[in-house]
């Protein structure tokens, strides 16, 4: 990789993710996996899974594939175990001379199938030490069956299976921290990044997971606009409000280290980044002041934590 | 060679002959013993396999399909849970098709749990789109793991060999092996037309397929399993040039002129083939036809080898739970539909999780079937066999 990144140079590259899939406008899945994929060197190949997701059914939709490289999706709990065994093939094939050039392995799910029903293959896949990178397109919920809660889905939201009512407002649970775990599998390469600004901490982290041997993971935050609700124009906005708040803290884990990649200027109350989506909007109404308090508070402390890890 | 090998290592042999690219390993009785053998082939150098030791069946069956679609040849084993947690990946296998082989030794389906044998999880998986192929006895075991692959490769399909558990899969009986350099021979380099890791033509499997095209996919996997049921002849052929073992999609004892017959899978046509001819030399005209292959079903031919029959019992080695007789018995009913001339038939399910079935109760049933053919009277359609009635003791 060129030492200084140059977003014009990157974007000059071929695409490896063309336009005239049918992600909605506003999605940053789409922004996240062509920035992920821009990552990988010209010459290098890649197979590329999916979980069963928005992104798998609107990049490929039978006869069409929006995919430059070889690509399988098969279940939607199933994509790391899918990833590594097309990597299995790879290493057999390789051994046998059958194949000779290098591939590259990288899965993409969104958080219901890696929070939650892909946790197992997930994890599986990272003991075993397959040579890979999972890539968890995060955006808070089941977007693609019509956003209902996942233990990705942080408190108070409002989903369709967190309905808020008289009685119940919005999702009880915290976020699991998901992130935090894969680093507790001793991944050499664990990094939480968001499609912000000029997508360099994107590129840089994607480069690095590629390129690291072993079982790489990232999670990224991936705003969707139909489940969060904010104007599809406002998704760069709300990408930076997450990580100015410190709800969505920038930062890797290398071989065991933690650094964190963005500290912001000014930290900004999380009210900023709440009042900019209507699945919190409930948050502002008379008499849930609480829950604002209780939602800063604890993104207070996951912040002071991680700056304790980090050293910061 | 003749050796004296257990039914899992019989198809854990077979395996380390093939050396296949992937094999996807997770333990569940009974079929453990087949990735713990291969783990030693793989320890020792024998094999250089890339041996997936995953965290679930599931994740062995997408390993699979996975390694499959990437261009290499994958093989598992697996028993009864295992086989169930495979289930929605059996079909993405099929529809893909991706011509994996697994080794299926059958055991009762949980709950509640029962490690011993029946066949309630390969019955569970019949519709999945696999090709299945289920062994008598040991060698049979060997000799259908070998077959699989020309098989499902030819046509696309993946393939199940299904043996019993623990009756099969742990009794020990001399077997003959073939010679290493002849199985690889025989079953071939996998040399799929597109795959994942092909340079020149990058692959995508695995699509959203809207109505517009499903159904043409569906058509085409259905005629895949038509073309089966001759490819597995010219396999069988081939096979028997080279072993001197003759397989057909059925099996026919003493069927020439039988009046009285069973249909069953696997295992209990040993102790079937005892009693017949223990009843033919009191000069009762049995036989019996073994369902070797049970998909793709071979209804014409089950139908031809029963025409001159005059009462037949369908052995059903699972339940189904439809209330109107198991899987088999649906089959074979449905078989002797269009026959003209139709031998009187009764379901008997048996041998669940384990229950034994001995050659006295062969007898049983045959005198059963004697009854019928004399009377005309069929009595109740549908029974079980072997279970302890209300208030016996065990």
């Amino acid at each position: 990789m060129n030492t200084v990144y140059d977003l014009k140079r990157e974007v000059e590259k071929p695409e490896r993710l063309t336009g005239g899939h049918r992600l909605c406008a506003g999605c940053g899945a789409g922004i996240v996996v062509s920035g992920v994929l821009r990552a990988l060197e010209k010459e290098d190949r890649a197979v590329i899974t999916n979980a069963t997701c928005c992104l798998e059914v609107s990049t490929f939709m039978y006869p069409y594939t929006a995919y430059m490289d070889s690509f399988i999706h098969s279940a939607f709990e199933n994509s790391a175990a899918t990833c590594s065994g097309v990597e299995a093939a790879y290493n057999a094939l390789k051994r046998r001379g059958k194949v000779e050039d290098i591939v590259k392995f990288i899965t993409f799910a969104g958080d219901g199938g890696t929070y939650d029903i892909g946790f197992q293959s997930l994890s599986g896949a990272m003991e075993r030490g397959h040579d890979m990178v999972y890539v968890c397109y995060d955006n808070e919920a089941y977007m693609n069956t019509g956003i209902q809660r996942s233990s990705s889905t942080p408190r108070f939201a409002s989903t369709t299976t967190t309905a808020v009512g008289s009685v119940r407002q919005g999702k009880i649970q915290n976020k699991k921290d998901l992130t935090e775990i894969l680093v507790a599998h001793n991944a050499p390469y664990v990094a939480q990044t968001a499609p912000i600004g000029n997508l360099k901490d994107l590129h840089t982290k994607a480069y690095k997971a590629i390129y690291t041997e072993g079982p790489c993971f990232l999670n990224v935050l991936s705003p969707c606009p139909r489940g969060w609700g904010y104007p599809m124009a406002k998704l760069p906005e709300i990408v930076k409000l997450a990580v100015d708040t410190c709800v969505w803290p920038l930062y890797e884990v290398e071989e065991g280290e933690w650094h964190l990649s963005y500290t912001p200027k000014k930290k900004l109350p999380v009210e900023d980044f709440f009042r900019a989506q209507t699945r919190f909007s409930h948050m502002f109404q008379k008499g849930n002041e609480w829950m604002i308090e209780e939602a800063q508070k604890y993104v207070d402390q996951k912040w002071e934590r991680l700056l304790e890890r980090t050293g910061g | 060679m003749s050796i004296c090998f257990s039914g899992n290592e019989a198809v854990a042999y077979a395996m380390k002959q093939i050396n296949p690219d992937v094999m996807g390993a997770f333990p569940i009785t009974p079929s453990t013993e087949i990735p713990e053998y291969f783990a030693k082939y793989v320890a020792n150098g024998e094999v250089n396999t890339e041996y997936v030791t995953v965290e679930s069946e599931h994740s062995s069956m997408s390993v699979c399909i996975a390694a499959e679609a990437a261009g290499a040849r994958a093989v598992s084993a697996t028993s009864s849970c295992g086989l169930a947690l495979m289930y929605e990946l059996l079909y993405v296998a099929a529809s893909s098709r991706l011509p994996i082989t697994l080794a299926c030794v059958n055991r009762a389906l949980s709950g509640p749990i029962n490690i011993n044998n029946d066949h309630s999880d390969s019955m569970g998986a019949r519709d999945a789109g696999w090709i299945q192929i289920y062994a008598e006895n040991n060698q049979e075991a060997y000799d259908n793991f070998i077959m699989a692959m020309p098989v499902g490769e030819n046509v696309r399909l993946p393939v199940m060999t299904c043996m019993d558990g623990f009756i099969t899969s742990h009794a020990v009986e001399n077997i003959e092996l073939l010679e290493t350099d002849v199985v690889r021979k025989f079953v071939g380099e996998y040399k799929p037309e597109n795959y994942l890791l092909k340079k020149e033509n990058p692959l995508a499997v695995g699509p959203y397929d809207i109505s517009a095209y499903y159904m043409e996919h569906k058509v085409m996997q259905a005629q895949a399993m038509k073309m089966a049921k001759a490819r597995i002849l010219e396999v069988a052929a081939q096979f028997e040039k080279i072993s001197g073992r003759h397989y057909g999609l059925l099996d026919e004892y003493r069927m020439e002129d039988a009046e009285l017959a069973l249909v069953l899978i696997g295992s209990s046509a040993g102790t079937a083939k005892a009693a017949i001819d223990k009843l033919r030399e009191e000069g009762v005209k049995a036989g019996l036809i073994k369902v070797r292959v049970f998909r793709p079903f071979p209804g014409e031919e089950l139908a031809k080898a029963l025409s001159n029959t005059k009462a037949v019992a369908v052995m059903d080695k699972s339940e189904g739970f439809s209330a109107n007789g198991g899987p088999l018995f649906a089959e074979t009913r449905n078989a002797l539909f269009d026959q003209k001339e139709r031998p009187y038939l009764i379901d008997i399910v048996y041998g669940l999780g384990g229950r034994d079935f001995k050659v006295e109760d062969v007898e049983k049933v045959f005198g059963r079937l004697k009854n019928i053919a004399a009377t005309g009277e069929i009595g109740p359609v549908y029974t079980h066999f072997g279970h302890r009635q209300r208030g016996e003791q065990a």
